[in-house]
């Protein structure tokens, strides 16, 4: 039995419906990344999953209830969302910054308990940004401050994190390292990881399971050995693509691709 | 945290440079008087004259400063907050002219309205003035961009000037709503201080409160949902205590522009950029620049009085201009 997963969800406005009658299973304890072409939708499942924004018919379900009615501090134990290239925090440190992930643990004036120091250093440790936690958020390289988003995440201690491209605007490198991480919190601390990723070859390589979507709907969902087929990346990204074998992870990838002709 | 040990010794030295400018305001003046004087007619019995000009008209004049100031400089910061737009504050963006229009107005139909009448009429038209703002600053597509709000801001403005001027001409009572509107901390007294300072008081305490809540929000809506807020039920408390904040002020002042823009900056360069640090400092930051502002404005010109607003506008300008230059970001 999975925890999380929606029913029949639709998400729009009136007649322009984005994401249509989508019905998902998040696997327990995985990591699962969205793919799909721009526009299909991938941000706004993600958002309407965290119920960021609402959805117009059908339902979000996490442990046996519904989202939209759950207490949203209470969510926010149970599920972290860190949202597309947030704003970049002007001023605030990064243990300052961090500290907020304790947010729905807190009441009234919000004065940080011994355990929220604890999880926050905790936090900062994994990310590996100890060293920065007096520095302005700011001052900091997009890598480092996307590690530092994720660290406050992180301080939000909930079994499922969400990312919406964890990866833009950073160098290879860095988009290594923060996939890296994200695997290691996957294994090691057994989190459950959802994100939207653009990169197919990343999507194969870190993910156990793939949602590929186009208008709104599901193409298909599965593992990567699944989704990442010549047929599914036809139909989703209209490309003719050559899949082979990573020599390194045994995944999927794919080697070359062109533009499909004639549609 | 270290941070945390750091903020308060920059609070409690705020509040001691906040308690000195307040017996310094308190000293100089048309009439002349001694340290010794303040310090009778704040902490003892005694009575003469000059104790009794210190008392009844400098103590609740600066009291007045002390409050205005606060009060102008959270909502400022409040407002800067929520739009996440570096120009808000209560006068640029309709407040204090929606109070202005609503005190004419009210001046005009009811001239025989108390003081807790006047000043429930200038959060209702402070409310009006921003409501009109917002709606018109997010009409089109991409909502609450800085420069929209602030043109938004200028627009209704002038109407609603236009509006006060109008029905003071019409009701030939231009003289009263300018008394009121123009008066600054002058004829400030107990009786306007005991209905305004329960407001202030209450706005700035939520204030305090919702401070963490403000951060998470300034930062980023979804970050705010993300992290458990209920952003709907935040931004519409905030906004009620904006309402009271400037209203409050204009009941007791009239026109006082750039504080509200001015302190919140000041306050960042010192304390960094959140909000639970941003709100109790602007609370002195704002009350220190208000003394001094009314005490240069007692004493340039003996005997005359230069108003507090010119003052006020005449710093404040190029500090507008200085943060329109840096986009947004002043004193880093």
């Amino acid at each position: 039995m999975v925890r999380l997963y929606t029913e029949d969800l639709s998400i729009g406005y009136g007649e322009r419906l984005i994401v249509k009658e989508l019905s998902v299973q998040i696997p327990d304890q995985q990591i699962t990344t969205i793919i799909g072409p721009n526009g299909c939708g991938k941000s706004t499942l993600l958002k309407a999953i965290t119920r960021i924004i609402s959805h117009q018919s059908g339902s979000v379900v996490l442990d046996g209830k519904s989202v939209t009615k759950e207490n949203t501090k209470q969510l926010a134990k149970k599920m972290a969302i860190l949202p597309q290239t947030p704003e970049s925090a002007v001023g605030l440190t990064v243990g300052e910054l961090v500290s907020y992930g304790r947010f729905p643990y807190q009441t009234g004036f919000g004065r940080l308990t011994t355990k929220d120091y604890e999880v926050i250093d905790w936090a900062l440790q994994v990310t590996g940004t100890h060293e920065f936690k007096y520095f302005p958020v700011d001052a900091l390289s997009g890598g480092q401050r996307q590690r530092v988003w994720i660290a406050m995440a992180l301080a939000q201690e909930t079994e499922i994190i969400f990312l919406d491209e964890p990866t833009t605007y950073l160098d290879m490198a860095h988009q290594l390292e923060v996939l890296e991480l994200l695997q290691k919190l996957n294994k090691e601390e057994k989190r459950t990881i959802v994100m939207v990723l653009h990169d197919l070859n990343q999507a194969a390589r870190f993910a156990d399971n793939i949602i590929a979507l186009k208008d709104g709907q599901i193409v298909k969902a599965g593992s990567c050995e699944k989704v990442i087929t010549k047929k599914v990346l036809q139909d989703v990204f209209q490309i003719d693509a050559e899949i082979g074998m990573d020599p390194r992870t045994n995944k999927p990838m794919c080697i070359t691709y062109n533009l499909l002709k004639g549609e | 945290m270290k941070s945390s040990i750091r903020f308060s010794i920059k609070f409690m030295i705020g509040l001691s440079i906040l308690f000195a400018m307040f017996i310094v305001a308190m000293g100089f003046g048309a009439a002349e008087t001694s340290i010794q004087d303040v310090w009778n007619a704040l902490f003892s019995n005694l009575k003469s004259d000059k104790i009794n000009i210190l008392r009844e008209i400098r103590f609740p004049r600066e009291v007045g400063a002390v409050v205005v100031g606060a009060a102008l400089a959270v909502s400022g910061a409040i407002m800067q907050g929520i739009t996440r737009n570096p120009l808000a504050d209560p006068g640029l963006l309709g407040l204090t002219s929606g109070a202005n229009a609503a005190l004419a107005v009210t001046l005009a139909i009811l001239p025989a309205t108390n003081y807790l009448g006047i000043t429930i009429a200038c959060f209702i038209g402070a409310a009006i003035g921003a409501i009109m703002v917002f709606s018109i600053g997010t009409l089109k597509k991409g909502g609450f961009s800085p420069l929209r709000i602030v043109l938004a801001g200028a627009a209704v403005s002038a109407f609603l000037y236009a509006i006060a001027e109008g029905v003071g001409i019409y009701f030939k009572i231009s003289k009263d709503v300018s008394m009121w509107t123009a008066g600054g901390l002058i004829g400030t007294n107990w009786l306007q201080l005991n209905i305004i300072i329960p407001f202030v008081c209450v706005g700035i305490l939520v204030a305090l409160l919702l401070s963490r809540h403000l951060t998470i929000l300034s930062l980023n809506e979804e970050v705010a949902v993300g992290l458990g807020q209920k952003t709907g039920q935040v931004k519409t408390i905030l906004f009620i205590v904006i309402i009271l904040l400037a209203g409050a002020s204009v009941a007791l002042v009239g026109n006082m522009a750039f504080i509200g823009l001015m302190v919140p900056h000041i306050v960042r360069a010192i304390v960094g950029t959140d909000y639970r640090a941003i709100i109790p400092m602007s609370v002195i930051a704002g009350a220190i620049l208000m003394l001094v502002a009314d005490t240069l404005g007692r004493t340039i010109n003996i005997p005359y009085e230069t108003p507090v607003a010119a003052i006020i506008a005449i710093m404040g300008l190029p500090f507008f201009l200085l943060v329109v230059r840096k986009g947004g970001v002043a004193f880093q």
